[in-house]
């Protein structure tokens, strides 16, 4: 490996951990969109910034973006607060808007200068590394450090408000009733999303920054029910999917942003499906068994109930199952057979006997309804 | 006035204004139409969503059978687009991941995988480049009457549909779970209607683009929601918005260049909702603030009123005449007694007396016993 594609795999990391961490809360808070609606108004902050400063490298940039996004932020309060448009409905209206309005301001006035809408959008990691900078006599790209401060921003702000963040996400009732503002705490995530988003959208670009904020933290809420695995899951998803999607663009030659995104879905997916706990799978096995477990535990009730009684020779014979329980023929032989197998039932002759753990069984189930 | 009669010349008589406007009007319609009920269902944000995640479907699409015609392009932006939407339903409806989670996730995903496939594409140098620029702002410049019309029967299909299920689609937005209780089919239907969006989306894209074309699905409905409470009024009204919103998008770009329609488009439709949701009687904020001073000055009015009765009482006659400055010490804001007395003299229930003293009218007299 060359130091070149070391750096970009370094700076695809850095922003994939610093993109995951605000993501775990946005995922938790519902508001996942936000990300969506931030990472494109950013846009807005950086030409309104550049036609103030003049170029494109100052670090002022980050500030008027990021300004930007908290703007973005109380645009859809506000609007949500007038009572006359659901929340989503806010976030729809103020992000095209004031993306629009970045898109002319380019189109017009903008001419001649490396600020198309293009690199902004979609991002080029592989041009990172040539933007160098000096710092303290070591030779460093510049997003290297950007992304490195970032990420210790956001590292900070969790550890310090950990407790906070926690109450305000899972009980925000009573995180207002003991005294830490709800709104304070909306305000201070999405400043961190607006800066976070900014730093990353050199990189990735900004639609891309919503794979790194939402995906690796709804696998991370897949895998686990503690706060801080999630967070952990989700930095490992992120910076997993940074490095495997920079050697799938090289395998294709393609756009890194796109293949980084595009492994967060696959990790995704296979989250989805393969998930311990909450998996597509094991919901699926889950549904089956409890099917016939439910159906087991119906034969042994119905044995149970006409035990020692006289009629119990007819009763527990399986094919008077089919008139008694209005179980298909080869759907009552089936649930026959699984009782056996799991030795609640036992035959003997024509007719069904309980075992004592079927016995067991069924006294359970009465008891418990 | 010139200018706009030049803009109506042009629009009558310019090929591409004309086919960019009535692309945007057609577009408007439609989008604006469904776009109503994606609202009121919350799902606004399902247009963005959906038309990020047409991007792969448009690239594959190309990828595989190497043609660019707009109709074979639209198919696989539908494709991607229904398959992105189904998995969101999916993901929302199997997991305990949220509606605004698994969006992002489809979102995003779908459209850096078709970012990945089309940067392929370019360097391989298959071809010609399908045009990232286009998809994501659209390039209604490039629209022919041959588009538009394509775009305007795929658009009537969709509306049919719409109004063929119309009390489907108004009980699926309103109770869904009244419609699950008469034994409506509630999940097919919402599939249906977000099979509708799709179609409305495609058909955009080509106009406007990916990130402009969410502004029109959810713009029109919030506007129309204001100034109407019965559905069938919201619909119709939204598309008007939506169509409106497209032409005067059209011809402000044609004024100068370096003007792209999308982004025009986008804010003509945001200047109508923020007009909405100022100024829309019953709903709009500066209609209820002018409603309610008036209600503060009305009553304002009748205390005054009742006042001047109340000291009245203490002499043998009701019309027993008050000054002004006794009337203010019974009152919280003394200053705006005057104002108050001035009203109802205008009204013809006080009358001034002896210069700086006002007394009751039998009219007020009247009124004043109404509010005892």
């Amino acid at each position: 490996m060359s130091i070149t594609q070391i750096e970009i795999q370094l700076i695809a990391a850095l922003v994939a951990a610093a993109c995951a961490l605000p993501g775990v809360f946005l995922v938790l808070r519902q508001m996942a969109m936000m990300s969506d609606a931030i990472s494109h108004t950013v846009l807005l902050g950086i030409v309104l910034t550049f036609f103030v400063v003049g170029e494109l490298g100052s670090p002022l940039l980050i500030l008027g973006a990021a300004a930007t996004g908290v703007l973005t932020v109380s645009l859809i309060e506000l609007l949500n607060r007038t009572g006359l448009v659901k929340q989503d409905a806010a976030i729809g209206l103020v992000f095209p808007a004031l993306f629009s309005i970045a898109v002319l301001l380019i189109s017009r006035f903008v001419r001649g200068v490396h600020l198309d809408v293009d690199s902004v959008l979609l991002g080029e990691l592989a041009f990172a590394p040539f933007d160098r900078f000096q710092y303290f006599g070591l030779d460093v790209p510049h997003a290297t450090v950007t992304m490195s401060i970032i990420l210790v921003i956001n590292v900070l702000f969790i550890v310090l408000f950990y407790k906070e963040l926690k109450l305000a996400t899972f009980d925000p009732g009573l995180a207002a009733a003991l005294g830490f503002s709800p709104a304070l705490i909306h305000y201070a995530l999405m400043t961190l999303v607006s800066v976070t988003a900014v730093g990353a959208f050199d990189a990735v670009g900004s639609i891309l920054v919503v794979a790194l904020v939402v995906t690796p933290a709804a696998a991370a809420y897949l895998l686990t029910d503690k706060l801080r695995v999630m967070l952990g899951t989700s930095v490992a998803i992120g910076i997993g999917s940074a490095i495997g999607g920079y050697w799938l663009a090289r395998a294709l030659d393609a756009n890194i942003a796109g293949s980084m995104a595009t492994v967060t879905g696959v990790i995704f997916l296979g989250v989805l499906l393969f998930s311990p706990h909450r998996g597509l799978i094991y919901i699926a096995r889950r549904r089956v068994r409890q099917k016939w477990e439910f159906a087991q535990t119906m034969l042994t009730i119905h044995l149970l109930q006409h035990e020692g009684e006289p009629e119990a020779v007819l009763e527990s014979r399986v094919d008077h199952l089919v008139e008694h329980i209005r179980w298909q023929p080869g759907y009552a032989e089936q649930v026959v057979r699984y009782a056996e197998r799991k030795g609640t039932v036992r035959r003997q002759g024509g007719r069904l006997l309980l075992t004592d753990q079927g016995r067991n069984l069924a006294q359970d189930a009465l008891v418990r309804t | 006035m010139n200018t706009i009669a030049e803009l109506f010349n042009a629009l009558l008589f310019d090929y591409t204004l004309r086919t960019v406007a009535m692309g945007a009007a057609v577009l408007g319609i439609v989008a604006g139409a469904l776009g109503a009920f994606a609202m009121l269902r919350r799902q606004s944000l399902l247009g963005d969503a959906m038309s990020h995640a047409a991007l792969p479907g448009v690239v594959l699409i190309f990828i595989l059978t190497g043609v660019k015609s707009p109709i074979v392009l639209m198919l696989g932006a539908a494709i991607a687009c229904g398959a992105g939407v189904l998995l969101i339903i999916a993901i929302t409806r199997h997991t305990r991941i949220k509606e605004d989670a698994s969006m992002g996730i489809i979102l995003s995903v779908f459209f850096g995988f078709g970012l990945m496939w089309l940067t392929w594409l370019q360097r391989s140098g298959t071809a010609g480049q399908a045009g990232l620029n286009s998809f994501l702002f659209g390039q209604a410049a490039t629209l022919l009457v041959a588009d538009v019309i394509v775009m305007a029967a795929f658009g009537g299909v969709a509306l049919l549909v719409m109004v063929i299920f119309w009390k489907e689609f108004k009980l699926l937005s309103f109770d869904r779970d009244f419609g699950a209780g008469l034994g409506y089919p509630m999940q097919g239907l919402d599939i249906l209607i977000t099979m509708l969006l799709v179609v409305a989306i495609v058909i955009g894209l080509q106009a406007v683009g990916v990130v402009l074309m969410s502004a029109m699905v959810v713009a029109p409905a919030v506007a129309a929601r204001q100034w109407t409470n019965r559905l069938e009024h919201m619909v119709a009204l939204s598309s008007v918005f939506g169509a409106l919103a497209g032409v005067s998008g059209a011809l402000i770009s044609s004024l100068a260049r370096g003007l792209s329609t999308g982004p025009l488009i986008v804010l003509c439709i945001s200047a109508i909702v923020v007009f909405s949701l100022a100024f829309a009687p019953n709903r709009g904020l500066v209609w209820n603030a002018i409603q309610r001073r008036r209600r503060r000055h009305q009553f304002r009015d009748d205390r005054v009123l009742v006042s001047l009765y109340h000291m009245a009482q203490q002499h043998d006659t009701l019309s027993h005449p008050h000054s002004a400055r006794a009337v203010q010490t019974m009152h919280m804001r003394p200053a705006e007694v005057h104002s108050s007395l001035q009203t109802l003299a205008r009204r013809n229930l006080v009358e001034p007396v002896n210069g700086n003293q006002w007394a009751l009218t039998p009219a007020g007299i009247a009124e004043a016993e109404k509010h005892l």
